[in-house]
């Protein structure tokens, strides 16, 4: 799950990572009042979405006086600002941050995240900060220090040292950069990140080490034991149909663009073969939703809604290959769903696995008008065919 | 011949008298899994069907001789049982929850490293030895015994799929695994690869992989190096939007790393056969285990 910079903020603070005196505002007005408590020029507006590159976007501004933090809150309040993570279509503003600005003496980057491949928790870090990470990692990897942690031993104080001299930090800076960084690995495993990012975070003309940006983004998996971070979820951030799917604990993607076929299908894997068999057939995917294992046919119906909600696609494919998911349960959801809506965009449907037989039949008796399927290939370019 | 899990295999399922425990536990023993005890905390002295039911997974281990387990407890708890079941011994341990925190797996799989125990998963489907051993959720009846071919998948419904057009196609399994699709799991692919390359039944394998991390690459450039079986590979998620986690939480692009292109790149170098549409697996079988 991904937060808000002024939320990963807010984490920082509890745990004693420097960031600038400010906070979030929902208004130009509130933008106002944090400035005023701020109290001393120049002032930071940012704007807050789940992506980045919002400075380049024109998402962030520096203002000089009261007068300019207005304007500049009424201008990214409200706007659609487009980045290069946001996509063409971009995202609305809803929420501010306004930050006391600083004197940067010198931009540098820090993160943290779990390493899949060796299953230690890797801190990366860079003199190259403010900069594309994966840019740098491309062309100057020389300039990136990786130091593996070792998850039941904790990060140990020579590997504060690598970080700290690899950075060239100067010496009025060190207790403190190694004071952050421990705390930082600390709220990275308290917090279950799959990520935090600092790019940058900055050498004040002072010597004091300051985060001036933020990211982090939690392991979904691991909410239940993260009640707090459960309530900086923000819904306008995502799609309103995996909204609702969230809600019954199923999983609805939408693919965006073009695309005109909905599927229903049970498992990740088969969810990404299933697309990839649609597009090859010469359609297009809209979405897909994995009803995965334990599903039961209320689930399943409430599924077959969401993906008829949407209202570009003009056929759905269910293919479902049954494991812990048995194809009868699928099959009566299915047909539930199908009689409440009054289906009349064309459904195909190929069903193997657990139950199958059971499920075929309660297909077939359901007088629901469908097109059947023997595999994924067949499937793939019948509905290809249907949605022509 | 087989992989891992033969008919040797006395199993105890962790988490045995939830409903998904129950259920798949009475498809192992019908499938003619030697299952010898269950472990639910605080519910020794129980029975699931005919199977006792223990406190702790040694003293399940003590009672009934076990030597591999199945875990179905929820994801809160998966953790700490995969790490009971390597501390009590035991060779194989099958995760099937879905769900468990990355940080917790990044610390099981510290544990494991001085354990002689094997994880599989988790996230996945585990395991069977077609005709031998089941110790999982997959549909028995899709497999075919005997051999020759083995399969490998990160995902738990693409499995079935490969091991349905194998069936179809006329090539019986050896083993098939689903080494799940989390980003930290424990057996991986060359894992699995080098078991069959060293497994004298198995004459040929299919490996099918998806977007994210660089598990794919690695294998090709081993299976290059040491394995003469021949060796089928499928990779699902080629049309995935970079950034958007599929599903599975492994299944993710992130930045230039982990597409599809170029996990299908590498298998193509390294003389893996490359199938581009599941739908024909089998026939692209036909054509490298001819």
């Amino acid at each position: 799950m991904k937060i808000h910079e002024y939320q990963a903020k807010e984490l920082f603070r509890k745990y004693n990572v420097p960031v600038p005196d400010g906070g979030p505002a929902f208004s130009p007005d509130e933008a106002k009042k944090v400035a005023e408590g701020i109290g001393s020029f120049p002032v930071v507006v940012k704007a807050q979405i789940h992506a980045g590159g919002r400075g380049k976007g024109g998402g962030v501004k520096i203002a000089q006086s009261m007068d300019e933090v207005e304007a500049y809150a009424k201008e990214i309040h409200g706007m659609t600002l487009v980045t290069k993570q946001t996509g063409p279509e971009g995202k609305l503003v809803n929420r501010l941050l306004v930050e006391k600005g600083c004197n940067i003496a010198k931009e540098l980057y820090l993160s943290i995240l779990p390493d899949r491949e060796t299953a230690k928790n890797i801190i990366m870090a860079s003199e190259a900060g403010g900069m594309d990470i994966e840019e740098v990692a491309e062309k100057t990897p020389e300039k990136i220090i990786k130091v593996y942690v070792d998850p039941l031993v904790g990060l140990q104080p020579f590997q504060l040292g690598e970080v700290t001299f690899g950075l060239n930090i100067p010496k009025p800076a060190m207790k403190q950069f190694r004071q952050m960084l421990f705390n930082l690995y600390k709220l990275f495993v308290d917090y279950d990140c799959s990520l935090v990012e600092i790019n940058p975070f900055v050498l004040t003309a002072e010597d004091e080490v300051l985060a001036i940006d933020a990211k982090m983004d939690i392991d979904s998996n691991s909410l239940y034991r993260h009640k707090d971070v459960q309530e900086y979820r923000d819904t306008d951030e995502e799609d309103p149909l995996e909204v609702e799917a969230s809600k019954y604990d199923l999983n609805y993607i939408n693919l965006g663009g073009s695309g005109n076929v909905g599927n229903m299908v049970n498992g990740a894997g088969l969810a990404m073969a299933t697309m990839d068999a649609i597009k090859a057939a010469g359609a297009e995917p809209a979405n897909f939703l994995d009803v995965g294992g334990g599903a039961d046919a209320e689930m399943i119906a409430n599924g077959f809604r969401i993906l008829l909600s949407d209202k570009n696609i003009k056929g759905i494919l269910i293919n479902i290959f049954g494991g812990i998911l048995r194809c009868d349960t699928l099959a009566s959801g299915v047909v539930q769903a199908a009689k409440e809506t009054s289906l009349n965009i064309p459904l195909v449907v190929r069903l193997e696995g657990t139950n199958v037989e059971e499920g075929r039949r309660i297909m077939e008796e359901s007088g629901l008008e469908m097109i059947t399927a023997v595999d994924l290939k067949d499937a793939s370019e019948k509905i290809a065919a249907a949605v022509k | 011949m087989s992989i891992f899990v033969d008919k040797n295999i006395r199993l105890l399922v962790q988490g045995i008298t939830g409903n998904e425990g129950k259920f798949h536990t009475r498809q192992c023993i019908e499938y003619g899994t030697n299952v010898v005890a269950g472990v639910t905390p605080g519910k020794a002295g129980q029975k699931m069907d005919d199977v006792p039911v223990f406190n702790t997974v040694k003293d399940a281990v003590k009672a009934s001789g076990a030597n591999a387990s199945m875990v179905f407890v929820p994801p809160p708890f998966a953790a700490d049982a995969i790490m009971e079941s390597a501390d009590a011994g035991l060779d194989i341990i099958v995760c099937i929850t879905e769900g468990v925190p990355i940080l917790d797996m990044v610390k099981v799989k510290n544990f494991l490293k001085d354990k002689k125990s094997r994880l599989i998963g988790p996230n996945c489907p585990g395991i069977i030895t077609p005709g031998q051993c089941k110790i999982g959720i997959m549909p028995a009846p899709i497999h075919k015994n005997g051999g020759p071919i083995g399969v490998v998948s990160r995902s738990g419904t693409l499995t079935y799929e490969a091991v349905f057009a194998l069936t179809n196609a006329g090539f019986g399994q050896t083993t098939c695994i689903g080494i799940g699709g989390d980003p930290v799991n424990g057996t991986n692919f060359i894992d699995c690869i080098e078991a069959f390359n060293a497994d004298p039944e198995t004459e040929g394998v299919v490996m099918i992989g998806e977007i994210g991390g660089n598990a794919e690459e690695q294998a090709a450039e081993y299976i290059k190096a040491n394995v003469k079986k021949p060796v089928v590979g499928f990779v699902a998620g080629l049309t995935a939007p970079p950034g958007r986690r599929m599903g599975h939480a492994g299944a993710i692009i992130s930045g230039s790393s982990g597409t599809g292109q170029s996990k299908i790149a590498a298998m193509r170098e390294n003389g893996i056969a490359v199938c581009e549409n599941l739908g024909l697996l089998g026939d692209v079988c036909k054509e490298a285990f001819k």
